[in-house]
């Protein structure tokens, strides 16, 4: 045994420093979307044009948003089952406060974070102190959700579309070529690794994933950390709503739907464990920007929904097992 | 000391269980119109069987203290391939159903496979391969459509001796058929010792790879009758992906109203029988108390949302702060 972890230091001394530090995991998945991007290439040259790749990162700006707080709640070793809901309602929120008054276009995104934060809450008061499982908590957090949008829009969708300036903030240009969304992520990611790497809420984060009973006797208030864990999931999710309604521009029903497992996909594919307490997130953003890429390749491919949703489902696995396995019992 | 106050204590989950369904089955006969007649209990018990099918499937998993996020979508999967071989003239039909179930299992016996041998984290292993079943169920089924054998289709979701609804009686025989054997067997052991300490269990050297594989095979298996059922009930197959989501959250939720511990190694499949009822007929007892169908999910949500804070009454009775986490 000592043999190969001595050559395998060995080997990691020969590699340059940002190359010794980095994950494994993320490195796989980095190495998975050259992979994705030179196997299209064979297929058609177009998927190497800087406006596809521009397209696929606006697209993948709505996921990212989304899995950077799912990411925050995976790493406690929580999961978040209610992002679905949250979203549509953050989305539909910010289009109603539109319609408000004269005030209504400045306080609509603002006032659909609100509505998702408050989700986040009753989410993490659940979880933090209430200790339900979070798997069941934001369960029937998303049904209630679900509940409110129907009772509130009459059970059709709502007529009313984005105010332009949530359009403006996910397809509109303030450098020329480069959309807005995604500089919304590059922002809300710089925000993420500050708080993750230079603030004591995300050591803590991290500390409650490996253990909440020594982060607590450690003096970590590891519940209000928790609630505050969700609250950023939930604000997330729901901007991550406003963004899409801004490029779909308008909020329609179960518009989230489709985020919940790529997006719980994308934080375990960067090499978060599950478990928490594990991953970065540069992780993350290599695991929606291989989501977004897997899924818009194979319907440029004209491939069926059928083959589609198992050529997405193998890959997972696939990557699963080659980087995501958990240590054999003994 | 007699052995019975063991029995009730080990019970506990499965009786809560019973008696929310019982209360809300009261109340819900008491408000509505026909009163208990056999065909407002036929249809009560068609509806919740399909639902208590995947329940079950979803608590054997649970009580290895893994999840089945897959659930939903081997219930749609095998709605959809049922729709294509049930069919015609009765030996076909019979092998249809062996097929069927059969077919489940090894959707079951994959996720057992990848859980245990390829040790992925039960969450997003279960999330992939339901990805994969609803992508097979759509090959199978692009559009609505299909058939059924009808007979059998009649004879399962109709009434014995004109009084009880067979389709309860499919549903206990799936209980002393699978669920009982299991329970009592050295593996169902194995994945109630996995679900509750899986180190333990591994030190004292209880088969707990076997046991965990035999739950998931099983899960499908169980997920396959329902969607068996689903077929008698409908006559046709479709690949929805909303429904198979929402059958696999529901079933979450049942099982936690069935008294199955999320943690593991607490629980039974019976439990999970009637909260799956328990939850129907929150359904349905908005139909009987006249709420506009608008309110019907948010009230769910509600309801559900107060009958999992219940639990929580327990942390009044801890002692010491540390039990907070367990």
């Amino acid at each position: 045994m000592s043999d190969t972890s001595e050559d395998r230091i060995s080997i990691r001394t020969r590699l340059p420093v940002f190359l010794r530090r980095a994950d494994p995991a993320v490195l796989t998945a980095f190495g998975c979307i050259l992979l994705l991007l030179f196997l299209s290439s064979l297929y058609s040259s177009n998927f190497l044009s800087l406006n596809y790749l521009l397209q696929q990162l606006k697209v993948a700006s709505f996921l990212g948003v989304v899995a950077a707080g799912v990411m925050v709640v995976i790493l406690l070793g929580h999961i978040d089952l209610s992002i679905p809901w949250v979203m549509t309602t953050g989305a539909m929120m910010a289009c109603a406060a539109a319609g408000f008054g004269a005030i209504g276009p400045v306080i609509a995104i603002p006032f659909g974070i609100l509505c998702g934060t408050a989700f986040g809450l009753l989410n993490g008061f659940g979880v933090a102190y209430l200790r339900i499982p979070s798997m069941i908590v934001t369960l029937a957090s998303n049904v209630v959700a679900q509940g409110l949008m129907v009772v509130y829009t009459g059970g059709f969708s709502p007529q009313d579309s984005a105010p332009p300036a949530v359009r403006w903030l996910a397809t509109g240009f303030v450098i020329p070529g480069l959309p807005n969304a995604i500089l919304v992520w590059v922002a809300i990611s710089a925000i993420m690794v500050f708080l993750f790497t230079r603030t004591s809420f995300g050591r803590a984060v991290y500390g409650i994933g490996n253990s909440e009973r020594a982060a607590y006797l450690s003096g970590v208030d590891t519940r209000r950390i928790v609630m505050i864990a969700f609250a950023i999931s939930g604000a997330l999710s729901a901007f991550g709503g406003v963004l899409l309604a801004g490029y779909s521009s308008k909020a329609a029903q179960a518009m989230g739907d489709a985020y919940l497992l790529p997006a719980i996909a994308a934080v375990v594919l960067g090499g978060t464990s599950i478990l928490g307490g594990r991953g970065s997130y540069l992780g993350t953003v290599a695991g929606v920007i291989l989501i977004t890429l897997l899924q818009s390749i194979l319907s440029v491919m004209q491939m069926p929904e059928a083959g589609r949703q198992i050529v997405y489902g193998v890959v997972i696995i696939v990557m699963l097992l080659l980087y995501g396995r958990t240590p054999p019992n003994r | 000391m007699s052995e019975w106050r063991y029995w009730l204590n080990e019970q506990r989950g499965t009786l809560m269980g019973l008696a929310i369904f019982l209360l809300m089955f009261a109340v819900y006969i008491a408000n509505h119109p026909a009163g208990l007649t056999a065909n407002v209990a036929q249809t009560a018990a068609n509806k919740g069987v399909l639902f208590a099918f995947v329940a079950m499937a979803q608590a054997l998993v649970v009580i290895t203290a893994g999840i089945d996020l897959s659930v939903g979508m081997i219930f749609i999967l095998t709605n959809c391939l049922a729709s294509w071989i049930v069919v015609g003239e009765p030996l076909p039909t019979a092998l249809g159903l062996v097929a069927v179930l059969a077919a489940g299992m090894a959707c079951g016996a994959i996720n057992g496979l990848l859980v245990i041998y390829g040790r992925l984290q039960p969450i997003v292993a279960t999330i992939a391969t339901g990805a994969v079943y609803f992508g097979l169920a759509l090959l199978l089924r692009p559009f609505p459509g299909g058939s059924v054998n009808e007979d059998v289709a009649d004879a399962l979701t109709g009434r014995l001796f004109g009084v009880i609804p067979s389709s309860l009686v499919a549903l206990a025989a799936a209980v002393v058929l699978v669920w009982l054997p299991f329970r009592r067997s050295r593996l169902g052991r194995a994945a109630y010792a996995a679900g509750s300490s899986e180190q333990a269990a591994f030190m004292s050297g209880v088969p707990i790879r076997r046991g965990k594989f035999a739950a998931y095979t099983l899960a499908g298996l169980l997920a396959a009758m329902g969607g068996l059922f689903l077929t008698f009930f409908t006559y046709t197959g479709e690949a929805a992906y909303a429904s198979g989501s929402g059958y696999t959250l529901w079933s979450i939720a049942a099982v936690v109203l069935g008294g199955v511990s999320l943690y593991g190694g607490r629980g039974s499949a019976v439990g999970a029988i009637f909260g799956a009822f328990a939850a129907r007929t929150t359904g349905d007892m908005l139909f009987v108390f006249d709420v506009d169908p608008l309110w019907q999910p948010l009230l769910q949500g509600v309801v559900l949302m107060i009958a999992v804070s219940i639990g929580s009454l327990a942390l009044l009775r801890v002692r010491n702060r540390l039990d907070w986490f367990q």
